[in-house]
């Protein structure tokens, strides 16, 4: 997919301005952090299980390259193909070519985010294959001219069904529905016959189970199953930091996951789908790959932002994140949003096409406390921010402020006295009021709230005073 | 900006028992610096203050966020310089925040304050979740008679400020607060009280910007402390 995070100050202000998107934040605001929460109130062991998932995918960080080729032996030996793709060019590059293997035309795609790196759908379409979403939010998006997904496990949270509504009757041809449910059928009853039509199955991959060689995939809607058991030639699409060693492990992560993401105990669908149907099954794909992108994720590995590939892409960070909540997914201009998309997104897009996105966040830490494989997501923000200043990729003006200011704090005497005067300079802008209404030196502040007035005198004068007057009041 | 606060914090820790000491040379403990990747600036800074206040028992700040500069972050700084981690460690231990102080340290149970009316509490994000300040501010503003203390909805979310945040992207910054002032608003509380000088100045000035000239906006310590004998 095409970056565009470094228009995030322009797009910030259009999604800001977008009525129509604001009405429908604010309905879903706080949803998905209220099912959350209640799902761990309901569980006892929710820290437990934190800590323990958060040292699974610890552990497997620290071996990746074993964990894979474990993963790669079992995967082979149960008769599924596995690609190594360094990055989503190659990625897609190896799909088209599986696909025109098996003479496919048509793919219907369950849900991966992956696919959205790689730009996976467009690829398929210059190789001249035709693809299907199959998620109904990954749907809706398709029919509406690929319109990018928002948030990466409710990727059409951004719209009302109303605007779904329309959508529907204008490109299906049928009569306006409000019902969510009849909406639902109707997109059913337009996928189905691609599902029994399909040459191949794409899927992501929710983990990658070293010990089997099989993919664990946690979906709702029950099409991720029939996208992996139906068409003769299933693909499972995903980042090479998904492997986990074990099913026990598995089980550990399935616990909190669903728990983070949707406040379920537990998805309606878990599949674990293992190798190509062998003799005697009764059903399941002919021909089945793994095609496994790195993208910048080894580079990651040992680095100050290891950390980050522990994600399993839950989506609790920008549940809970007041930025992502106020602008949505689409102002953050690539493939993940909110606080995770904010680390990702420099990372593997480079930091000089993301400079805003690591600075746009309070670092209010809300994302880092509810990130359920423990992400300090705030302090990798706050190092990608390092990482800025040390190439230079801050404005000048940014960097001359901060440079003067540390000289100035470093100099207490110099302190005080430019204390006492910009204490004297609010107090002549606000011109005997309580409160400055415009300020030259932060419009923008002043844009959106009153600056109080600073009181007469800066503490350390005051203080100095009743020092003096106590040592006095002492010799008396 | 407002010294009235740090004489309300000096007036507790003083009721609790403690001498208190400003030392002269105190600046900044450099988190804006940290926080915009300037480690370098940072560093200096907290070197300084490391410096000037590892001398003492207890260092004690009315802010959430500086508190937690010099307690959970400090020591990061240092990573590559033992020496100074270690200095950096020793200070983050017996460093508080006033309330975390005054309860879990010194005690406290009961205070001066004469405040009459309802009050709502805003937790601020570096208080709360970087050193789980919660109870504290609450028990002792049940402590006093005339308080009537009501939740507001989602009192842990962030009012939007986020130092350079606030100035590097207003709109967003606008926008957040203002969902923080119609929770303030909507718990129907005469004041709202919180622990650091930055949120406080960016709900204030919210609050008066969109019109509301009454819901008072005081700092924890102010409000703990009642007013101040010699004025200032």
């Amino acid at each position: 997919m095409d970056i565009r995070s470094m228009h995030f100050v322009e797009r910030v202000r259009e999604r800001l301005d977008d009525d129509e998107l604001q009405r429908n934040l604010k309905r879903t605001r706080g949803r998905n952090a209220a099912s959350r929460a209640a799902a761990v109130a309901a569980f006892s062991d929710f820290d437990a299980v934190r800590q323990r998932a958060t040292e699974i995918r610890r552990s497997v960080l620290r071996d990746l390259d074993v964990w894979l080729e474990r993963f790669e032996a079992k995967a082979t030996e149960r008769g599924a193909t596995v690609l190594w793709a360094r990055d989503g060019e190659h990625a897609c590059e190896l799909i088209a070519d599986i696909a025109k293997r098996h003479g496919v035309r048509t793919v219907v795609k369950s849900k991966s985010m992956v696919s959205e790196e790689a730009g996976l759908n467009a690829a398929l379409e210059a190789a001249g294959v035709r693809p299907v979403e199959t998620d109904l939010g990954e749907y809706i998006l398709q029919i509406n001219d690929n319109e990018p997904p928002s948030h990466i496990i409710m990727p059409v949270i951004h719209k009302s069904k109303e605007q779904v509504s329309e959508l529907f009757a204008r490109v299906h041809g049928t009569p306006p529905k409000t019902d969510i449910e009849a909406l639902t059928h109707e997109a059913r009853a337009v996928l189905r016959p691609e599902f029994l039509a399909a040459d191949m199955g794409l899927s992501g991959g929710n983990f990658l189970i070293a010990e089997t060689g099989s993919v664990a995939i946690v979906t709702n809607e029950g099409n991720g199953r029939l996208c992996t058991t139906l068409p003769r030639v299933h693909v499972a699409l995903t980042g090479i930091e998904k492997v986990i060693p074990t099913l026990e492990d598995l089980s550990t992560l399935l616990r909190i996951l669903p728990r983070s993401a949707t406040g379920q105990a537990l998805t309606n669908y878990v599949s674990m789908l293992t190798g190509p149907k062998h003799a005697g099954d009764p059903d399941g794909p002919d021909h089945m790959y793994f095609v496994l992108v790195d993208g910048g994720r080894a580079d990651l590995l040992g680095s100050e932002f290891e950390d980050m590939l522990r994600c399993i892409r839950c989506g609790a960070c920008m549940n809970h994140c007041p930025v992502y909540q106020t602008v949505g997914g689409h102002a953050y201009g690539w493939v993940y949003p909110g606080p995770m998309g904010s680390v990702l997104t420099p990372l593997y897009q480079g930091l000089e096409k993301a400079k805003d996105l690591p600075h746009a966040a309070t670092l209010c830490n809300q994302c880092g406390v509810v990130c359920p494989v423990s992400i300090p997501l705030p302090e990798l923000m706050r190092r990608l921010r390092e990482k800025q200043v040390e190439r230079g990729l801050r404005p000048w003006s940014e960097r001359l402020a901060l440079r003067a200011w540390a000289w100035v704090a470093g100099r207490p005497k110099l302190y005080a006295l430019a204390s006492r005067i910009g204490v004297r300079y609010l107090r002549w802008l606000a011109d005997g009021r309580d409160r400055i209404q415009v300020m030259g030196l932060a419009p923008g502040w002043t844009a959106q709230r009153d600056f109080p007035a600073p009181a007469a005198k800066t503490f350390r004068e005051l203080h100095a005073e009743r020092q003096r007057a106590k040592s006095r009041g002492g010799a008396r | 900006m407002r010294p009235s606060i740090a004489f309300a914090a000096i007036r507790l820790l003083e009721s609790a028992g403690y001498t208190v000491v400003v030392p002269d040379s105190q600046t900044c403990c450099g988190q804006p610096g940290y926080n915009s990747g300037d480690s370098e600036a940072a560093r200096a800074l907290a070197r300084k203050l490391i410096a000037e206040f590892e001398s003492f028992p207890h260092v004690v700040a009315p802010s959430g966020s500086c508190a937690g500069t010099v307690k959970v972050h400090y020591a990061d700084l240092f990573a590559d310089e033992p020496a100074w981690r270690a200095r950096a460690e020793a200070l983050a231990a017996k460093t508080f925040e006033l309330t975390q102080f005054l309860t879990d340290v010194a005690g406290v149970s009961t205070v001066s304050g004469t405040f009459s009316g309802s009050v709502t509490y805003h937790d601020c994000c570096s208080g709360l979740r970087e050193l789980g300040v919660k109870a504290q501010p609450r028990a002792l503003l049940d402590s006093m008679p005339g308080v009537r203390r009501i939740e507001m909805r989602d009192c842990e979310e962030c009012c939007g400020f986020g130092g350079l945040f606030s100035v590097k992207y207003p709109d967003i910054s606008g926008a957040i607060v203002q969902r923080k002032c119609e929770s303030i608003r909507g718990s129907g509380a005469y004041a709202v009280a919180l622990g650091d000088l930055g949120c406080m100045m960016n709900i204030e000035g919210r609050l008066r910007r969109s019109g509301d000239e009454l819901t008072e906006v005081i700092h924890i310590a102010e409000l703990l402390a009642g007013p101040d004998g010699e004025g200032g």
